[in-house]
């Protein structure tokens, strides 16, 4: 009895919540067919949005995973001074509001403030135009790729970087040889976390890009643009692409988790 | 214990204890590269680790990385929220509309905390101890916040549940709204942080408790529940944050309606769009101070899960 409750409960709590909407976006994207889907989103304007989403997602994720193999590396095969408050500091952007990592580029990068200033007399510019952008990605995704490489770094252990070391490779040899071998299934998994995460964000984009269409509009940007102007078959169009994007992300990640992330 | 093992060979799935996506350390998951140099340490492989210095150019460049992106701009909303000394800060946070929206925050994440506490654990439960026919598809359905993007969210609920909703429900521009939305981004928290734990969970201990005499009541009660009390609280925790700092989802289905649906994250952006920097920087200023508050009642959580384990 109570176990029938259970699941009566649980099953209506998720269908409601999870179920139904998702079906809903679904059902109205293709309610009047796939032509007015394909029409919509090969406009110019939504191209240019995954045009945009494709090039800030691309140099975000790069970045990141540069960082996020360093990172890894130096927090579990290395000693130094306030590796505790490192550690605790790669985790922080997951507690952060978007908004707030907007607004905080804002104040630091922003046109009116000394730096901004100073990189517009170089010519470049960071807030309302793609840099900022990739920067603020950059700030949601940071813990992703650590966090996927590091536990797998440190259960193979360094045993065979020591002997290739003491066999008479270098250092950047050993890393390409042994360690990076040995990590690439970790490394995927948080390399698609991170695209994932990319390609979703919205909060930060918003402050930061200045939601100029045609310009700065990435396609969660423009689903909010269109729904708010009443072109909802664009809108749950893109937004179909979107789910469509997470669900292959989420079955991919579930293939690529390493078993020393899955005890 | 054969049952466990039953369950958990029915979909391979189902063993898996890793925090999805955006789930950060936890007490009781045992894959957090903390928790995991604490119990790798007794098992005596050599930590060398320990023995080497880190080579100042790798962590030159992570530092300026996480001072460029992360600390100095974090920085900058703490001392731009402080210019206005201690009064301006004061006046900024308790205007009419911001501290409607902090109060609104709060209590909505409160009580989404609560609910997740509750329906968290009751999915975790089912997905470990029933077996339930698809568990292996809901499983994986549970993840599904984390990574679908949080506008597209907001827009699915607000076709649902909107003006012209399917099943007569309409949550639009209401705080029960926000609150479905909230619930949505937050649903894998609890079950992500409560489910590796009861997966770990000797059912011994319950059979000897059965055995002698207990009912299935007084065994959830004294056995099950101080195991995995924990890992409950942290993943309500983690929700809480979670919902403290939502933006995309709600931006949608409240409507932005200040003193009623407009959440505190939402109140920012709109200060940023109409200049006054100032407040939207003080009230950046309070939600990150809660957001430092639960990361440390965190910690401290997993210290002393970590003790008592």
């Amino acid at each position: 009895m109570v176990k029938v409750g259970l699941r009566v409960t649980v099953l209506a709590y998720l269908t409601m919540l999870l179920v139904l909407p998702v079906a809903v976006v679904l059902w109205h994207t293709f309610h009047s067919g796939v032509g007015p889907v394909l029409r919509a989103l090969g406009t110019p304007a939504a191209a240019h949005a995954f045009q945009i989403t494709a090039v800030v997602t691309f140099y975000a994720v790069l970045a990141n995973t540069l960082f996020g193999v360093l990172a890894a590396i130096l927090l579990v095969r290395y000693r130094f001074p306030g590796k505790r408050v490192l550690n605790a500091l790669i985790d922080l952007p997951l507690a952060v509001s978007p908004v707030i990592v907007g607004l905080a580029l804002v104040l630091v990068y922003g046109r009116t403030t000394g730096t901004g200033k100073a990189l517009a007399q170089l010519g470049v510019s960071i807030i309302f135009s793609i840099p900022g952008m990739v920067l603020a990605t950059v700030f949601v995704c940071i813990p992703l790729v650590v966090r996927a490489v590091a536990p797998v770094l440190e259960e193979i252990g360094d045993e065979q970087e020591q002997a290739a070391s003491t066999l008479g490779a270098g250092s950047w040899q050993t890393f390409r040889r042994i360690t990076l071998p040995a990590i690439r299934g970790a490394l995927a998994y948080g390399v698609v976390l991170a695209l994932a995460r990319s390609l979703g964000e919205y909060g930060a984009i918003a402050v930061v890009s200045g939601r100029l269409v045609g310009r700065t509009q990435t396609v969660t940007l423009f689903v909010q643009e269109r729904y708010q102007n009443f072109d909802q078959q664009a809108a749950y169009a893109a937004a179909t692409v979107l789910v469509a994007t997470a669900v292959i992300a989420l079955l991919i990640s579930r293939l690529l988790r390493p078993k020393e992330l899955a005890r | 214990m054969p049952d466990t093992h039953t369950v958990s060979g029915a979909g391979v799935t189902l063993v898996e204890a890793t925090p999805a996506p955006g789930v950060p350390p936890v007490p009781g998951a045992a894959e957090t590269s903390r928790g995991r140099r604490r119990r790798s340490a007794p098992t005596g492989r050599p930590l060398v680790s320990h023995g080497r210095r880190a080579p100042a150019i790798g962590l030159g460049i992570v530092v300026l990385y996480l001072s460029l992106v992360v600390l100095i701009p974090l920085a900058a909303v703490v001392w731009r929220s402080g210019e206005g000394g201690a009064s301006g800060f004061w006046h900024a946070v308790t205007r009419p509309e911001a501290s409607s929206s902090l109060k609104l925050t709060i209590g909505a994440s409160l009580l989404v905390a609560v609910v997740n506490l509750v329906m968290g654990t009751a999915i975790a439960w089912l997905l470990v101890r029933d077996r339930l026919p698809g568990g292996a598809v809901l499983d994986t359905l549970i993840d599904l916040p984390f990574a679908l993007p949080t506008i597209v969210a907001g827009l699915a609920l607000l076709t649902v549940y909107g003006v012209k909703s399917p099943v007569g429900l309409n949550l639009a521009y209401a705080r029960t709204g926000v609150v479905v939305a909230l619930l949505f981004v937050t649903l894998p928290f609890v079950v992500r942080t409560v489910q590796p734990v009861l997966l770990e969970l000797d059912r011994d201990m319950e059979e000897a408790a059965a055995s002698l005499g207990a009912n299935p009541t007084v065994v959830f009660l004294r056995i099950i529940l101080p195991n995995i009390m924990p890992a409950m609280a942290a993943g309500t925790a983690l929700a809480f944050a979670r919902a403290m700092s939502e933006f995309g989802s709600t931006v949608l289905i409240s409507g932005n309606l200040p003193f009623k649906t407009q959440v505190a994250s939402v109140h920012i952006f709109n200060q940023l769009e109409s200049d006054n920097v100032g407040g939207a920087a003080a009230v950046a200023t309070v939600l990150l101070l809660v957001s430092m508050l639960v990361l440390v009642a965190l910690d401290l959580l997993q210290r002393w899960a970590g003790r008592r384990g």
